[in-house]
């Protein structure tokens, strides 16, 4: 069975002016869809299991390939979840509670967040993530994820060249600054500590 | 490409930026050059002077991380150093063939320049998330041989000298070519610099002579 692109959550224009549609048209229409046609393609060759599910794929598959693309499907579709239009701020009840309890405070979050994200070297992704009944932030190299570390992602940040050059070009540091400040949907990261916890 | 005041200084380009158009747009060149290549000057020569006020306080560091940030930051200033060196405008030594004893070097080991360059063009396009993909020279065994670095510093073969790059970030090519990182490459072989690359091997040969 054929991997399929998912709609994005929301309009190409929708997260105007924090990402341009220019920038969305190319990540999700581009990179994204990109992802999915090369592992269907793995798929008909026989180099991964169409059977499986995409989760089970990327649970399977060791650094290679298949793996890279299956990673980046995922790591995708969860980023476009990650993000809304009018996003941002800070979040509320049970996230906010782990947030103090982890971290010391939202802006302790922040700094550990947009430390991880910017510094991350070359290509790849900044996470909040849920790991030993805490949260933790990471970050990883290209199309590297938690699933393979044992964690729960909650939310992600995209810190692929691609992700902003088109509305920030080098500036990666006043992309993340956006993305937390107007981006980021915190009722799905919220929903995500609920079903780390359960 | 020498330094001096102990750090490390962004080298000055032998063309302008508009001058490796319509392969290499100004603005890309610019910002390439200006933004992200002073970015990885900077970053070398802070945690530089880290290290050295580190030993005069004789503080601790963590020098894991701290080596790590040097190795992509070094690897990041020395690896665009030669890539600036390696181009040029088509026309004024950009584009051309190879020629002189790199034709013969490349002819040996690849059985021709033609192939040569698909190898070094499929390294380009398949280096995993940032890289580059580069031609170095192995004194031991007398070959010229690929190399593809992931980010700017893994992959690495110590000690070969390094005679040609072409870097693979996606800011290496996105103003202009997006996604389309073949297309970028293809564009690469109209200002590549061969005389620039042959004098980087002939410096080589004879020093081993
Ligand atoms: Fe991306
Ligand atoms: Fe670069």
């Amino acid at each position: 069975m054929a991997i399929t692109l998912p709609p994005l959550p929301y309009d190409v224009a929708a997260l105007e002016p924090h990402l341009t549609k220019e920038n969305l048209e190319l990540h999700y229409g581009k990179h994204h869809n990109a992802y999915v046609v090369n592992l269907n393609k793995f798929i008909e060759e026989g180099k991964a299991d169409g059977s499986k599910s995409l989760d089970e794929i990327i649970q399977a598959s060791s650094a290679g390939p298949v793996f890279n693309n299956a990673a980046q499907i995922w790591n995708h579709t969860f980023y476009w979840s990650c993000m809304k239009p009018k996003g941002g701020g800070e979040p509320k009840g049970a996230l906010a509670d782990a947030i103090v309890r982890d971290f010391g405070s939202f802006a302790g979050f922040k700094e550990k967040f947009t430390n991880a994200s910017v510094s991350q070297f070359g290509s790849g992704w900044g996470w909040l993530v849920w790991e030993n009944g805490k949260l933790a932030v990471t970050s990883s190299g290209n199309a590297d994820l938690p699933m393979k570390h044992g964690q729960v992602a909650l939310l992600t940040c995209d810190v692929w060249e691609h992700a902003y050059y088109p509305t920030y070009k080098n500036l990666r540091p006043k992309y993340v600054e956006v993305f937390l400040a107007n981006l980021v949907n915190w009722d799905f990261v919220t929903k995500n500590l609920g079903l780390a916890q359960k | 490409m020498s330094e001096t005041n102990k750090i490390y200084t962004l080298p000055k380009l032998e063309y302008d930026y508009k001058d490796l158009a319509p392969y290499m747009s100004e603005e890309q060149l610019q910002i390439h050059h200006g933004k992200h290549h002073q970015a990885y000057v900077d970053g070398a020569n802070g945690i530089l002077q880290k290290l050295d006020k580190a030993r005069k306080e004789n503080a601790d560091l963590d020098l894991k991380s701290t080596l790590k940030e040097l190795s992509f930051n070094i690897g990041g200033h020395l690896m665009h150093s030669l890539f600036w060196g390696n181009l040029a405008p088509e026309g004024k030594g950009g584009g051309a063939k190879p020629g002189g004893r790199l034709a013969e070097v490349l002819t040996k080991e690849f059985g021709s320049v033609e192939r040569f360059t698909k190898e070094f063009t499929q390294a380009a396009v398949s280096t995993e998330g940032s890289g580059w993909a580069a031609l170095t020279y192995c004194k031991l065994t007398a070959r010229p041989i690929i190399m593809q670095v992931e980010k700017h510093n893994a992959n690495v073969y110590p000690m070969f000298t390094i005679l040609m790059v072409v870097d693979v970030f996606e800011h290496a090519y996105y103003i202009d070519y997006k996604n389309d990182r073949a297309k970028f490459v293809d564009a690469f072989f109209h200002i590549a610099n061969w005389n620039a690359v042959n004098i980087r091997l002939e410096r080589l040969l004879d020093a081993c002579s």
